[in-house]
């Protein structure tokens, strides 16, 4: 089976800077990581691969440092791994991002499951991977906990949900997005980092994939950004004081002022 | 200092720290506490390709060199010195079978070992014989295709744990040094069982114990080397293996260095840091210039070794020991020292970092025993001249 994960780089740190021109992030200067969610999904695809054989590929979107984030994929035992990356792409929203990821993933053509991290720590939309099946028109699940049975025909997994989870049968080829319970991301091992030194990974462009240019990077993108801002802190609440009986009364009191009862 | 390594061994120095930090820091108190044997980090060592990083490809390691074991156990001794032991302890009880093993033992013995999936030890100190080996009173009886075990050794480091041992005996009790040979012992053997644990005053995650052999019956072909030439192999491994112990002093000495200069940046004493006192500032230069020169000396012997494969390097071997244990010594006092009150405390590192760093001084060869083996070498080269 062929196994795809789509990961993407992030800032190292929780607080980013926005530039205030452009309303998007400010990476300069910041350690790039891949996306803490991601390497649950790397190492679901490596695991799987183990249970049932085949191959695993990563891809990601990015700039050519991104290829950084490959080499360490392929360091925890991914197999391949291609950096999708022109300058066309450059300040693309879910949207075009899905349609990027979605083109690259049908020039590649055979696959099985893709796998994606639930949402990236920067941007913490938890759109791309939905959005990647719908442009591939293919099933999605996204929150799985668990993978219990995968064949090549279908999936059975575990979402989690916010009161217990569901399970979940699907027909194969199809997506997941997947949360921290699935498993504990092993380490790098030394075979590992010298498989990946020695890498070669193809950089794909625009026209490699055949995306239409309106489709992406800024003028791909339906969402344009306004404005960027800390949500300002919400006021403290107000605490009744008394007997169960006086703050009742007080209670209603104030329900009735404000018109509510 | 750059040492102009490799990408390869950056590699190895980088995966080292990756666990070091990730996974032994947050246990290293809890294991110096219950003397429990790290199982867990030793799987997280093999799964990461680091227990075979001193043997050779051919029998599943990672290039086989002395200088590669020298950069992982460091690295790993920054954090803590106890836990890497179960590595460097079994890098010594491998290398009689890497100097003198042959093609057969080396292709049953070195893979498992060399994936992490065996731990070795190494069997030669006994309660009478300590710096003296000569004086062992184990002893090796060749009955038809087996030789018979008896006696014990103490203070094995890996014992009971281990799964292969390179033991040391007498198999001609008359002909002193000459008569003593080395053998490997399977865990399981009829007859080899293990003593007392002992408890230490450092490097408490590793586990020190007794191997009791009584009427141990192992099958001829676990001579290593021939008969009689065991002391040879001692001495040859302990050569090899004594950067290792180096290295382990040369990462808990870096380690404690890393503590107090940090420690000395945010303690505030007098209304400012007491990194900016100068008799504080002068004790770190000097911390750290001996950890840089203890460095440099222990880098150069490995890759000397690593250089000129089966030349001897008893007396470089041997100042690396000497110099980083020493080192390893007084650093962690001052370390101990620069951190005053908190310094004393367990809930620092740098007080079990002073409890670890002193068996360096002691084990594979006492520091004494390490001058008495420099001073013969300058002896003998300087008679060859002649």
């Amino acid at each position: 089976m062929h196994f795809i994960v789509c990961i993407k780089q992030v800032p190292n740190t929780t607080n980013v800077q926005i530039d205030q021109k452009t309303n998007t992030l400010k990476r300069e200067g910041v350690e790039s990581i891949i996306n803490p969610f991601d390497e649950f999904a790397i190492e679901e695809a490596v695991r799987l691969k183990e249970r049932t054989g085949g191959k695993t590929t990563v891809i990601t979107m990015g700039p050519p440092q991104a290829e950084n984030a490959l080499r360490e994929a392929i360091g925890r035992g991914i197999d391949n791994a291609i950096l999708i990356s022109d300058r066309a792409f450059a300040g693309a929203d879910t949207w075009a991002t899905s349609y990027t990821l979605a083109s690259a993933i049908k020039k590649i053509g055979d696959y099985d499951l893709i796998i994606c991290g639930k949402q990236a720590t920067d941007g913490d939309t938890a759109q791309v991977g939905p959005g990647i099946a719908e442009m591939l028109d293919i099933p999605h699940v996204a929150y799985v906990k668990k993978i219990e049975e995968i064949t090549p025909e279908k999936a059975k997994v575990e979402r989690m949900m916010e009161d217990g989870y569901d399970i979940i049968e699907m027909p194969l080829p199809s997506l997941i997005t997947v949360v921290k319970e699935i498993n504990t991301p092993r380490m790098p091992s030394l075979r590992g980092m010298m498989a990946s030194k020695k890498a070669q990974i193809p950089h794909w462009t625009a026209q490699e994939i055949n995306a239409e240019s309106t489709n992406i990077g800024l003028t791909g993108s339906p969402t344009q950004v306004m404005k960027i801002f800390t949500p300002p802190q919400r006021p403290g609440g107000e605490k009744l004081e008394g007997s169960p009986e006086e703050m009742a009364a007080s209670l209603t009191d104030k329900l009735k002022q404000l018109q509510i009862i | 200092m750059d040492y102009f390594l490799s990408d390869e061994e950056k590699m190895m120095v980088e995966l080292a720290r990756k666990i070091a930090q990730e996974k032994i820091k947050p246990v290293r108190e809890h294991y110096d506490e219950t003397e429990e044997f790290p199982w867990p980090i030793v799987h997280d060592l093999a799964k990461a390709d680091l227990c075979g990083a001193y043997i050779p490809e051919q029998y599943g390691g990672f290039g086989g060199k002395v200088f590669n074991l020298v950069l992982v156990v460091e690295e790993l001794c920054k954090v803590d010195g106890g836990i890497s032991l179960a590595l460097a302890a079994t890098a010594l009880g491998t290398f009689p079978i890497l100097i003198a093993g042959s093609e057969e033992q080396k292709k049953k013995y070195l893979p498992d070992i060399a994936a992490g999936r065996k731990l070795a030890a190494f069997g030669l100190t006994e309660p009478e014989a300590g710096s003296d080996a000569t004086a062992m009173r184990t002893t090796a009886k060749k009955e038809g295709d087996f030789y018979v075990l008896n006696g014990t050794k103490c203070f094995i480091t890996n014992a009971g744990e281990a799964e292969t041992y390179t033991v040391f005996a007498k198999t001609n009790p008359e002909r002193g040094p000459r008569g003593i040979s080395c053998f490997i012992v399977e865990k399981g053997t009829p007859g080899f069982e293990f003593g007392k644990k002992e408890k230490k005053m450092g490097i408490r995650a590793s586990v020190t114990r007794e191997l009791i052999f009584n009427n141990c019956m192992i099958p001829k072909e676990n001579l290593l080397g021939k008969e009689g030439h065991g002391l040879m192999v001692a001495q040859a491994t302990l050569d090899t293996s004594r950067p290792g112990v180096a290295a382990q002093a040369l990462g808990i000495a870096a380690g404690a260095l890393e503590e107090a200069i940090s420690y000395a940046r945010t303690r505030v004493q007098f209304g400012q840091s007491i990194s900016s006192f100068q008799a504080i500032q002068h004790m770190l230069a000097d911390m750290a210039t001996e950890v840089e020169a203890a460095r440099c000396l222990l880098y150069q012997t490995a890759r000397m070794m690593d250089a000129n494969p089966g030349k001897r390097t008893t007396k470089e071997s041997a100042m690396s020991k000497l110099y980083c244990s020493e080192v390893a010594m007084r650093v962690t006092t001052n370390a101990v020292q620069i951190l005053g009150g908190y310094g004393y405390i367990r809930e620092y590192p740098v007080e079990k970092m002073m409890r670890d760093a002193k068996i360096t001084q002691i084990y594979e060869g006492t520091s004494q025993i390490q001058r008495n083996e420099i001073a013969l070498q300058l002896i003998k080269e300087s008679a060859a001249k002649k």
